[in-house]
């Protein structure tokens, strides 16, 4: 082992980056390519009675005009519920209805607004609740006719339910009569957006011999294979996906969408290069968003504090196609308690359609929003029974020896230890659960959360990875990791680098990504780079280490046990002066007298995920995933009592991370994670009008935090391994934001006195909730 | 020649080399440099204004290229990331702080960063803020950004 493990390690594109050398798919040339461009719905839900392109075909370089008559497939990657383009009717504002393409931009943008639909509005139902309601308008006739891509997925017929999850575990029953104290508390969280600052693009060309080349900002270049064979009967390994850097993805760009559009586009103009292009907008309206959120939840405890039952429901609001929304809701009711101690507990958590656009995987995956309603309900409770809120926390903390909603027995391996990371947590926030004034109408006042996730993933997701010699001696590392800015990537050359005891300077890492040449990753999603291609590399290290073993043993004349590899060289343990560099061994050994020994090195080394179950349709029992990561969080804002307007002071996140790979660049990840949170909590939503239609699909009306408003961020880390992956690392690179709006509300509402119990948390909602008159 | 839909061959200076490029009169800036220069380290984020990411300098002011057209660009002294040529004193300072992730606001960051350092060299710090409002970044939590701005501060004075 060398010393790459543990130290601060700076990006390896980091130079790409800052001297605007890294390209982004859309910065990749595109001489020799059309235009294409995509005409959305201005309806929330409608008939499409009529589509006339004659006009449209009248503007010069017009080449296709392809509307959803023109395709028949649907798409889904649970469930088949999607058309590429809307055929007969539209399902939300902004849904695609017609691509057209031109010889450039500006011909293809004045053809998209020359096409002619006529729509017929059908009514509307923009939350999921309401969408349950007796003669709520459907979205879709037979739901549970659409094909089903994965057995665990549970479309109802007649109704707005895509999925459905139950938990039952011990009898909540018994536990609320057992309950001296009960809560109950209702949320609503509406959908926000992703915002990640590239726009989503794509690419396609295929050749005449029927190859399929796609370019795409992708978090999920393999799964872009099998949708889109799966769509168009394109043998899969017709198909090249191709993913340079990505500029932010949080989950947004895992589906696919634009990769299936730009095919269908270069598919109607005989395979000619297509690159599409969409507006922020369009990248607001149109394509997949933020999940929102109804729930109740009701919570009873004994009169030490400590929780005895739970009753749960979930409604979430996934639009107007399942897309991954039925796995989120899913995933929500494996962890629905957030890291406490529950034994008896009722759990159902619903993904409905709703005309919004719809919803997919977002950082967290359902995390951030079940936390927000859970541990809102742990501040009312520890406030009714006047237990201070951090310490209501530790007694309920989940442990060793606990079991999980799904019935997992939880071990310090799979768990790590949320009782050390609230224990930091209190002098690294200067918890003391005091409201202090600051003058008179102005307060200061902390709120905390805890957070858990488990990475669900498909039960058999894999990962690969190779590994090559250069001349020098130096190593290339090759993963079908996306890079989009978690920096995964370094860390796999940290753990290469430790491995073969080279310096990480030496390891060399093919940023993009072909799937022509690398070993496919499942996606780069669900922070599991560090535990899946993570372990692929480690085999893979081991695998080149033994061959350079081999041919060192030949040419030391020694057993290969005797060798050691280090400090990039290769000598016997019995002979430490008589080293071979590196670079002289690895592409094959050339001996004194002339002779040829060994071959050159290549490494691979391959994951795949064992021990998953899907979970009991009665019960929820199963393992989903197969470890969890655990954290605590607190908030501090300055808030004005009259103007209702408040200032974050700070924001604190203690989190069990395993091992402390890259402390540097791991802070910054966490920091990042809790910055979105600020920001979504504290401003963003996606509003809607009463014709259902998105009024804030613009940086203009849509509002990100900027510089000058972020808190002070404070970081540290508890170290409980996690037997199995490497060096004992967690997941961690999304768990920034989870507990963060929790803790945000938390704060405000000890600071204003109100229980707020929605998103966002503005200034607005907050006069709101004070009767919208002035104190 | 034939001009049509109005387009004119124009001379642009751009990183201290003239470059001629043939622009229609809607043209904005970004679309050309990106398009028919190949400089693609400006970006599209929004091309409204809203963001920063296409931000280059403009006779020695950060401005929005999505914002700026092409033709009023003639004459004017332009720069982009290309054109700091990795020397810039902000993108040693980015790279030792951390002060991206995913690198799509980056560029832009760095215009606004190394025009404020030109000139503002004793920047206070409502300043820095005020400078920096007009970019927006969603990976990092904009303190590792302030921090390579310090560190570009203090070799300056
Ligand atoms: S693209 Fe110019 S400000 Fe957003
Ligand atoms: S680094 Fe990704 S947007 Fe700033």
């Amino acid at each position: 082992m060398g010393t790459a493990a543990g130290r601060s390690v700076k990006r390896k594109e980091a130079w790409d980056k800052a001297t605007g050398n890294a390209k982004y798919t859309d910065d990749l040339p595109s001489l020799g390519h059309l235009t294409a461009r995509l005409l959305t719905s201005p309806h929330a839900h409608a008939k499409i009675k009529n589509i006339n392109k004659v006009a449209a075909f009248g503007v010069k370089g017009v080449k296709a005009v392809i509307t959803g008559l023109d395709i028949t497939a649907l798409c889904g990657v649970l469930l088949q519920d999607r058309p590429h383009l809307a055929k007969d009717v539209v399902r939300y504002a902004g849904e695609p209805v017609a691509i057209v393409v031109a010889a450039d931009e500006p011909a293809a943008i004045s053809a998209a607004g020359l096409i002619e639909v006529e729509y017929e509005p059908l009514a509307h139902v923009l939350t999921p609740r309401a969408a349950l309601k007796p003669g709520a308008p459907l979205l879709h006739d037979n739901p549970e006719r659409y094909k089903r891509m994965v057995e665990d997925i549970y479309p109802q017929p007649k109704s707005n339910i895509a999925s459905q999850y139950r938990i039952r575990k011990g009898h909540a029953d018994t536990g609320f009569a057992l309950s001296h104290m009960i809560v109950e508390e209702n949320f609503y969280l509406p959908p926000s957006d992703h915002l990640a600052m590239e726009v989503r693009a794509a690419r396609a060309e295929i050749s005449a011999d029927g190859m399929v080349t796609i370019t795409t900002a992708s978090q999920s270049p393999y799964s872009v294979i099998k949708q889109l064979s799966q769509s168009f009967s394109v043998p899969e390994g017709n198909i090249r996906v191709k993913v340079p850097f990505v500029g932010g993805g949080f989950g947004g760009k895992a589906p696919v969408l634009l990769e299936h559009l730009a095919y269908i586009a270069s598919s109607k103009v005989g395979g000619r290069p297509v690159r599409l292009v969409i507006t922020r907008e369009q990248d607001m309206a149109a394509a997949p968003c933020r999940m929102g959120l109804e729930a109740s939840v009701k919570l009873g405890c004994d009169d030490t504090g400590r929780l005895k039952a739970a009753e749960l429901r979930f409604w979430l609001d996934c639009g107007a196609y399942a897309d991954i929304g039925p796995y989120m809701a899913k995933s929500l009711a494996s962890n629905c308690t957030g890291p406490y101690r529950v034994d008896n507990l009722y759990c159902d958590s619903l993904c409905v359609y709703t005309n919004h656009t719809y919803a997919t995987s977002y950082r967290g995956f359902s995390h951030a929003e079940f936390t927000f309603c859970i541990e809102r309900t742990m501040d009312e409770l520890a406030k009714r029974l006047n237990i201070d809120p951090l310490k209501f926390r530790l007694i309920n903390a989940v442990s060793p020896g606990d079991s999980s909603p799904t019935q997992v027995s939880l071990n310090p391996s799979n768990l790590g230890d949320l009782k050390a990371c609230l224990k930091k947590l209190k002098p690294l926030s200067g918890w003391n659960g005091a409201v202090v004034p600051v003058d008179e109408h102005t307060v200061r006042a902390k709120g905390v959360s805890c957070l858990w996730k488990s990475a669900d993933l498909p039960a058999n997701a894999i990962s690969g990875a190779m590994i090559t010699f250069n001349p020098d001696g130096s190593l290339n590392l090759n993963t079908g990791v996306v890079e989009m800015g978690s920096g995964s990537k370094t860390q796999l050359a940290q753990i290469l680098a430790d491995k073969l005891d080279v310096d990480i300077n030496q390891i060399h890492v093919k940023m993009s990504v072909d799937t022509r040449v690398n070993p496919e990753h499942h996606k780069t999603v669900a922070s599991m780079t560090g535990y899946m291609a993570g372990n692929a590399v480690l085999r893979a290290a081991e695998d080149i280490l033994a061959q350079l073993k081999t041919t060192g043993a030949e040419a030391l004349g020694c057993s290969s046990d005797d060798i050691i590899v280090k400090g990039g060289a290769v000598y016997s343990l019995r002979n430490p002066l008589n080293k071979i560099r590196l670079k002289d061994i690895a592409s094959g050994y050339k001996a004194p007298d002339g002779s040829s020994i060994g071959e050159p090195a290549l490494g691979r080394g391959g994951f795949m995920l064992k021990g998953l179950s899907t979970l009991d349709p009665k019960t929820g029992k199963g393992q989903t995933a197969p470890a969890w990561t655990v954290g605590a969080q607190a908030v501090e804002v300055e808030y004005d009592t009259i103007e209702h307007t408040y200032r974050i002071i700070s924001a604190s996140t203690v989190i069990d991370v395993g091992m402390v790979m890259n402390p540097e660049a791991m802070r910054q990840i966490i920091r990042g994670g809790m910055a979105m949170g600020i920001s979504m909590a504290s401003r963003e939503a996606y509003s809607y009008d009463q014709n259902g239609l998105l009024t804030t699909p613009t940086l203009r009306t849509y509002k990100l935090m900027h510089i000058g408003q972020e808190p002070d961020y404070r970081v540290e880390f508890v170290e409980t391994p996690q037997e199995g992956s490497p060096y004992g690392i967690r997941s961690m690179s999304e768990h920034g934001i989870i507990g963060i709006p929790a803790a945000l509300a938390n704060a405000l509402s000890n600071a204003s006195g109100f229980s707020l119990n929605t998103l966002p948390l503005t200034p607005e909602s907050l006069w709101k909730k004070s009767g919208g008159v002035s104190s | 020649m034939i001009l049509n839909e109005g387009r004119v061959i124009v001379e642009l200076m751009v990183n201290h080399e003239s470059r001629t490029v043939t622009v229609r009169p809607s043209d904005v800036l970004l679309d050309v440099l990106r398009g028919q220069l190949g400089l693609t380290g400006a970006k599209p984020g929004c091309k409204n204004g809203d963001c920063g990411v296409c931000t280059v300098i403009f006779d020695g002011w950060p401005v929005k290229s999505c914002l700026v057209l092409a033709v009023e660009a003639v004459g004017h002294q332009i720069l982009t990331v290309e054109g700091l040529g990795g020397v810039a004193p902000v993108q040693k300072a980015f790279v030792d702080s951390g002060a991206f992730q995913c690198g799509y606001c980056t560029s832009g960051f760095l215009m606004v960063c190394h025009a404020l350092s030109l000139n503002k060299p004793r920047a206070e710090e409502y300043e820095i803020e005020e400078w920096l409002q007009s970019n927006l970044c969603r990976c990092t939590s904009y303190k590792e950004i302030r921090e390579a701005l310090k560190t570009v501060f203090q070799s300056l004075s």
